[in-house]
């Protein structure tokens, strides 16, 4: 149990996948605007994460390590050079589904995540997710917690960001700095913040 | 199309219309395999291969392609590029493709390739996507390379696995930085890399918000 909770921490502050491997960046750094959008993409990033890792591990298990289809007879094959493609879709249905799902159960938080939902499926953290699952070889539990965790990290740099960059717009900021250069320099910052963790680990 | 609007293709993003510092595309790869000189030249290799045969087969195939299920055309073809520049780095370079790690299979998630694609191959021809596909893969690699041999050389002392200065652990003068070789210095080189651009181009620069109302004299 002590792992997991330790897979835990460590998936949301050390190993933080925007700050510490800048997956999602793209996202991180176009919709930080405003904390309350980050907000919706920030949930929105840690409910397909959240699915997502579980899923693809079940069918990595099952259908593309190699000799997975050993039960059904074929235990010779190797299929994991499908795992980049059957990834990629296996993510772009779960963001199909969840995003009827929601519409139909609950419209409120469909509405509040907007645009967002479809743009996920091509936001690199989710990916990512998924890859690191595999290198690190992870079992079905640890890879659900992964999930969660690597999600609600996600979820937290996005949010803590948008929060700064609010401040941010008052600010007197040299000419050519202004924008994207600014939010590069910050987010280095925050990343010096979440390495601090490393010590804690 | 004449020759001279294809060499505007093939130049324009390198600096006027990078990818990274500009468009803000990709630049969750650029900023992870930066920690060497090495790894960056050969991350910018692949995104510049799949970037120009993607754009090209888009291009190829956009008059056939049904509006509604373009995006998962494009990104099928464009996992299966990475698929097999991923299968032949394995084959041929496998150390090289360990320290990459995930990062081969994130070109398919790459916002500069899909950007491409669905912004430029879809309404252009086969020749000029290609070309566009090379400009916008070697302005992405120009930005690679800089920031790699900044943090391989302050971070290491040595450019390309050769040692330049020679450490202190060695009986030299040079301490290694070890920030460099640390996350956070990959952000605040690409940001300082930024702030020079659109200092040498003020049209790149962004209009902020709100500005300091000038301080009057004598009013109170």
């Amino acid at each position: 149990m002590s792992a997991l909770a330790e897979l835990m921490l460590r998936s949301v502050f050390l190993d933080n996948l925007a700050l510490s491997f800048f997956l999602g960046m793209c996202t991180f750094l176009a919709v930080s605007k405003r904390v309350d959008t980050a907000l919706g993409v920030g949930l929105a990033v840690m409910f397909v994460q959240t699915v997502t890792v579980p899923v693809n591990n079940l069918i990595f298990t099952w259908l593309l390590a190699p000799g997975a289809l050993g039960w059904a007879g074929l235990g010779d094959i190797d299929l994991s050079f499908l795992k980049l493609i059957t990834f990629i879709g296996v993510i772009a249905a779960m963001v199909q589904v969840l995003e009827m799902t929601l519409e139909f159960h609950v419209p409120r938080l469909h509405r509040a995540m907007g645009i967002f939902l479809p743009l996920i499926t091509v936001n690199c953290a989710i990916l990512g997710g998924s890859l690191f699952m595999v290198e690190r070889s992870y079992g079905f539990g640890e890879s659900l917690v992964f999930g969660f965790g690597s999600g609600f990290g996600w979820a937290l740099a996005i949010v803590m960001f948008a929060a700064i960059r609010e401040r941010l717009k008052y600010a007197d900021i040299p000419d050519g700095l202004q924008g994207l250069g600014m939010n590069f320099i910050v987010a280095g910052i925050m990343s010096l913040g979440f390495l601090a963790f490393a010590g804690m680990a | 199309m004449t020759g001279n609007n294809y060499w505007k293709i093939l130049t324009r993003p390198l600096v006027d219309e990078n990818p990274l510092t500009l468009q803000i595309l990709g630049i969750c790869s650029a900023l992870a395999v930066t920690t060497a000189l090495d790894t960056a030249l050969l991350m910018s290799v692949v995104v510049v291969c799949v970037l120009a045969l993607g754009n090209g087969s888009v291009s190829l195939i956009r008059r056939q392609l049904p509006h509604s299920v373009r995006i998962i055309v494009q990104i099928t073809i464009i996992a299966s590029l990475v698929i097999v520049v991923d299968q032949i780095l394995q084959a041929y370079a496998f150390e090289m493709s360990k320290r990459l790690s995930v990062f081969v299979g994130l070109v398919i998630t790459n916002c500069i390739v899909l950007g491409r694609a669905e912004g430029f191959a879809m309404h252009n021809g086969f020749c000029a996507s290609v070309l566009d596909g090379i400009g916008n893969g070697l302005g992405y690699s120009l930005v690679l390379v800089i920031v790699g041999a900044i943090r391989e050389f302050f971070g290491k002392g040595s450019l390309l696995n050769l040692q330049i200065l020679v450490p202190v652990s060695d009986g030299g003068a040079f301490e290694p930085l070890h920030l460099m070789l640390l996350p956070p210095s990959a952000f605040f080189i690409i940001g300082g890399l930024i702030w020079y651009i659109r200092r040498k181009r003020p049209q790149q620069a962004e209009k902020p918000e709100f500005t300091l109302r000038p301080h009057e004299q004598g009013t109170e």
